[in-house]
């Protein structure tokens, strides 16, 4: 049995057929609102459940419950904020029970019903989401610069919108649901990464699949910060590593269009119960998980989940990493007796700048196949 | 309009005193600060199991679920 949907039932707001039809002409007569590439993936992600039980935009009362709490008002597991911001100009003349079409490129992509317009404080949604009001963490600068008024209430979605280039891997909730069955798998574990892989990436998903029937690999795509690795590369490399390293029945790949947030231990569990509705049935947790910067403990992420006894996925807790030259293979601290002679250290760091300058990073890194692959492209980064 | 900013709302339920004493010997040196923090766990605990057992079966219509097969065969999934 793949993993229960978050809050029960997994969310379905894509509207189809007939009914379709009639919204789309509604919309062209409803007041429009504009969003964001960021909010068009949360509008798709609600839609296709991957942010079950939500149904919309957080209203006032599951916004401070999410902040205070880390729970919607119904005492579910929520921890990020999942919000629509607003400027008054923007909004016009829409009231609180009003239909509003939102858009992207000027073309209305869902219809949402304005339960609630509110106003917010951010350095407290700051201090609550990302423990800190420094401006120079990335989720924190994003959040001074969002709107004055968050808007909440249900939505459903009219057009199907899509993060260009990836559509032959975006499954949806229902349809990882739908495949884990077909293959009979009833343990799954899912990977969350925003990286190109390296050994120890690979050594943590063969140790959590050794125990598991199924993996799920699931590279984020959508707004990164700069330095970070482009999408394309991401998963071209996953391509590579996968064709020559895994066996194919015991693995899929896919990638989940959603902005990274760097919220740290929060986050870390947003990214559980997320693949939660994805059908996993187990989440391996990173050592500073989602963190960015010095802004979290590197065990933070781990010690968050001991809050969430009903969060219905397992973390699973894998220590780091490394090559040992004596014990001839990727171990870790509990399994190698060697000393750091022996012992290479994998540092996303060091990797990212030999890539910089073009040097293909060693094999008790990366491997071959993968460092070519991102080698080839021209500039690997986010600028 | 929303709400102003406050902290979490709580209610109070009872529970006999030689459980409560019960409890609080048993959290002593644990990281259960007090006897409500272990009560608001367990209670989540054996809430989340009592809902999954109430729960229906995958929402899928056989005809959805051919959908999706004919979907991931395309796209080389199965
Ligand atoms: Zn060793």
């Amino acid at each position: 049995m793949v993993s229960r949907p978050h809050g029960g039932r997994l969310v379905n707001r894509v509207v189809s057929g007939r009914r379709r039809e009639a919204l789309l002409a509604e919309a062209r007569e409803l007041h429009k609102i504009e969003v964001s590439m960021d909010i068009a993936s949360d509008i798709r992600n609600i839609a296709y459940g991957a942010y079950s039980p939500l149904t919309g935009f957080l209203t006032s009362d599951d916004y401070e419950h999410v902040l205070h709490d880390m729970r919607l008002s119904d005492d579910t597991p929520w921890t990020i904020p999942i919000v629509l911001d607003v400027s008054r100009e923007e909004l016009g003349d829409v009231r609180e029970g009003d239909d509003v079409a939102l858009t992207l490129g000027g073309e209305a992509i869902a219809i949402m019903r304005v339960e609630d317009i509110y106003g917010w404080d951010k350095e407290e949604h700051a201090r609550s989401v990302y423990k800190t009001k420094d401006p120079a963490h990335p989720g924190v600068r994003k959040t001074y610069g969002m709107k004055e008024l968050l808007i909440g209430g249900p939505l459903d979605l009219i057009k199907e919108v899509s993060y260009a280039g990836f559509e032959k891997y975006s499954l949806n909730p229902a349809e990882t649901r739908v495949l884990f069955k077909e293959k009979g798998w009833k343990t799954i574990v899912a990977f969350q990464t925003r990286n190109v892989p390296h050994l120890g990436h690979e050594y943590v998903q063969k140790a959590a699949l050794t125990f598991v029937d199924g993996l799920l690999i699931h590279p984020l795509v959508g707004w990164k910060k700069r330095g970070d690795y482009r999408d394309e590369v991401i998963v071209a490399a996953y391509e590579a590593l996968i064709k020559h390293y895994y066996p194919r029945d015991s693995v899929v790949f896919s990638v989940l269009w959603m902005q990274m947030r760097y919220a740290g231990p929060r986050e870390a569990v947003h990214h559980a119960i997320v693949r939660k509705n994805f059908g996993c049935t187990h989440f391996i947790v990173g050592r500073d998980h989602a963190g960015v910067g010095n802004y979290y403990g590197p065990y933070e992420a781990w010690d968050i989940f001991s809050e969430f006894p009903d969060l219905g996925i397992t973390p699973l807790f894998i220590r780091e990493s490394f090559y040992c030259r004596k014990c001839g293979g990727m171990v870790n601290a509990k399994i190698c007796p060697h000393g750091d002679e022996y012992r290479v250290r994998i540092s996303g760091t060091k990797i990212r700048q030999m890539i910089m300058a073009g040097k293909k990073p060693p094999e008790t890194m990366m491997r071959p196949e993968v460092a070519e692959v991102v080698l080839r492209f021209k500039n690997p980064f986010v600028e | 309009m929303g709400s102003r900013s406050r902290k979490s709302k709580y209610t109070t339920v009872s529970i006999p005193v030689t459980l409560y004493n019960r409890i609080k010997k048993l959290i002593e040196g644990t990281g259960f600060a007090n006897v409500s923090q272990f009560v608001i766990y367990v209670l989540r605990e054996v809430v989340v199991e009592y809902e999954r057992a109430k729960e229906a079966e995958e929402p899928f219509s056989e005809e959805e679920r051919e959908r999706i097969i004919e979907k991931l065969r395309r796209l080389g999934y199965i």
